[in-house]
């Protein structure tokens, strides 16, 4: 009798350490989980705001302004537009 | 031996019984006791528990992003912080304060202010602030004040496409626009999470997660966002120069339905909304009901046409230049002894139009603008887009059909308008109209047969030709069809004698169309100059060009440059 119940209490014993093992070994991996998940968040952001940058810069107003004042362009005068037929060639 | 010769003192047996019994009983008790809390109340019992430690935590979520069909941004949210305390706990030098106060933005009175009320323990201080400048608070160490993280909607297109898009309220709910009429798949579900804290408020562990924040979905929609700017700033040119009150625009892809561009003069940047005012913010494309004017006698002489009785060349007689219905008299600017159906269309005569009217059965007419899609809302998603007036057509007096014959008496939205008119973009199909890019070429509804929607397709040609009332629609390098309109409004029932409404309506390349255009521009202050010919006609010729270059369409017409002041500008009266 005395055997059995040592030997069920070195069971008890293991059986605990191991739910506390991995109740540990589960936090941990939660916790990177949680890292991982912020990372991905942060870089949307990131995205986001490049998006949001890209479109600010990218303003069709703005690259009118810059392409009409600073690099002095305009729009093509009809008399030096030529059309190329695509099969003339042939 | 007795037991009193021993010195013991015989107990009764019910002593020993009663202390036994009432043990029995306390323990029975604590019994009890333990069960009803182990078992009955053990729930509110372990919540209580776990209050002393764990946290449930909202994780937010991101709302979508909305895109032009292009991929470009129009609508992006990016966190920032939002700084609050805790007025009890807040100890401050007067250094400290009017550092706080200069970093927040506020006057050191204000934030006093703020703090003042003791009692409170959740004070805003400031909403919204970068993340750089909440770290420049924290940095500050002072106690009792913290800090969470929101998100703010930015518009890079700002006033340009503000009223497609619409904006988001402080709590990040759509209020106008695509952001009210997708909110559903555009906002996103905060999720939440278990965590476990120490007395300061760290977090110490994560425990679990109860539910995964779900982000909103991005949104592509079918606006162009090079067109929408070429669009907007036309038209805002347009309404500067006639100093007019109001002006919409809106494109479309007749081959798609989609809306490459939909744009409102006044418009207000949707990254700044301190002053606005409802003007602003009428989404009149959409919204606005008007009487289209001129712009409808292209229906009602593709309804005669597609009777068989005329053709374009018939001859109408309109001698001489009026026409009395009842007590109602219809005009003509330019009165002609007769005019072809073509012609009437190119002079836009309204006696004409009316005349080829009164030939046709009510019940077909109102059928045809039924069809046309006048009368019930387009189904666009959009919130308060508007069916338009098309009263039953066993209502309708003779002089109201004539009038209706040049598009008085019944009012449409300028997007249901240049749906209309993708019948003679697609030989005769009315095409559904998308915000959201599709790609698909959907079938439309037949409204008119093939050859008609042609020959009305080759009137408006001449519309806009040396002679018509539009020729300052013509652009270099494809031809163009369309239509001028200038309406008197309608002002408390009666027309306004001196307040218009001028607009235009066309499509190109005519030899295979691909876009619709439609111009209106209210109440233009020109003396003289408030025709659809002359202050929508421009407008439309600047934005067809500069849509048709963007989209690379082919050219059907020479490249010769136009004299915008060839021709004599043919006037008319609606």
């Amino acid at each position: 009798m005395a055997k059995l119940n040592l030997l069920l209490l070195a069971v008890l014993v293991a059986c605990a350490l191991g739910l506390v093992t991995s109740q540990h070994k589960a936090r941990k991996l939660f916790s990177a989980l949680e890292r991982e998940h912020a990372r991905a968040r942060e870089l949307d952001i990131d995205y986001g705001r490049l998006q949001l940058e890209a479109s600010t810069w990218g303003l069709h107003s703005r690259v009118e302004k810059i392409a009409t004042g600073a690099l002095g362009m305009r729009p093509v005068d009809a008399r030096r537009v030529r059309i190329v037929e695509r099969d003339a060639g042939r | 031996m007795s037991a009193a010769a021993q010195g013991l003192v015989r107990l009764p047996v019910w002593r020993a019984r009663f202390v036994l019994a009432a043990l029995a009983a306390a323990f029975a008790v604590l019994a009890a006791r333990s069960l009803y809390l182990q078992a009955m109340r053990t729930d509110f019992l372990q919540e209580k528990g776990d209050e002393r430690y764990s946290r449930v935590l909202e994780v937010p979520a991101t709302r979508g992003r909305i895109l032009d069909r292009n991929g470009d941004a129009l609508a992006v949210s990016t966190p920032v912080k939002s700084v609050w305390a805790i007025p009890g706990d807040v100890e401050l030098s007067r250094a400290q304060r009017n550092k706080l106060a200069a970093l927040l933005g506020l006057e050191p009175a204000e934030l006093d202010r703020k703090l003042s009320d003791k009692s409170r323990d959740f004070v805003y201080l400031k909403r919204q602030i970068s993340p750089d400048t909440a770290e420049a608070v924290t940095a500050l160490g002072v106690k009792g004040i913290y800090e969470h993280p929101e998100y703010r909607r930015y518009y890079p297109g700002g006033e340009v496409t503000a009223h497609v898009v619409g904006f988001t309220g402080v709590d990040d709910a759509g209020q106008e626009g695509v952001e009210l009429a997708h909110q559903a798949t555009l906002g996103g579900k905060p999720g939440s999470r278990r965590v476990i804290k120490d007395r300061l408020g760290h977090i110490v562990e994560d425990v679990e997660s109860i539910r995964a924040a779900q982000d909103g979905t991005d949104l592509q929609l079918s606006i162009d966002s090079k067109i929408q700017s070429i669009a907007y700033s036309a038209l805002k040119a347009a309404v500067e120069a006639n100093r007019a009150k109001a002006g919409g625009i809106v494109v479309l892809d007749a081959r798609s339905g989609e809306i490459l561009a939909l744009a409102n003069v006044p418009s207000f940047n949707p990254n700044n909304r301190a002053r606005l005012n409802g003007a602003q913010l009428r989404n009149r494309v959409v919204t606005d009901l008007f009487e289209p004017g001129s712009t409808l006698k292209p229906f009602t002489i593709a309804l005669a046409l597609e009777t068989g009785r005329i053709g374009p060349s018939t001859l109408v007689p309109t001698a001489p230049g009026t026409l009395s219905i009842a007590s109602y008299t219809i005009r003509d600017v330019h009165p002609a002894a007769a005019l072809t159906v073509s012609q009437v269309l190119q002079k836009s005569s309204n006696v004409g139009a009316a005349k080829i009217a009164l030939a046709l059965p009510r019940e077909a007419m109102w059928d045809l603008f039924r069809r046309e899609g006048f009368g019930t809302a387009p189904e666009i998603g959009f919130p308060g887009a508007t069916g338009g007036k098309l009263r039953p057509w066993k209502t309708w007096k003779p002089v109201e059909q004539a009038t209706m014959a040049y598009g008085h008496g019944i009012s449409v939205s300028l997007l249901q308008l240049a749906r209309a008119y993708t019948v003679f973009a697609r030989d005769g199909e009315l095409v559904p109209l998308s915000l959201v890019k599709t790609g698909a070429t959907p079938g439309g509804e037949k409204v008119l047969s093939s050859q008609t929607a042609r020959e009305v397709r080759a009137m408006l040609e001449l519309a806009v030709q040396p002679g018509g009332t539009g020729p300052r629609a013509r652009i270099m390098g494809w031809r163009v069809a369309g239509k001028t309109g200038t309406a008197h409004k309608l002002e408390n029932g009666a027309y306004a004698t001196d307040k218009y409404l001028a607009s235009f309506v066309g499509l190109a390349p005519a030899s295979a169309p691909r876009l619709v255009v439609a111009v209106m521009i209210d109440e233009p202050a020109g003396r003289n100059n408030y025709y659809g010919g002359t202050v929508a006609a421009p407008v439309f010729a600047q934005v067809m060009q500069g849509a048709l270059r963007l989209l690379g369409v082919p050219h059907d017409a020479p490249l010769e440059p136009i004299d915008p002041a060839e021709g004599d500008e043919a006037r008319e009266s609606t």
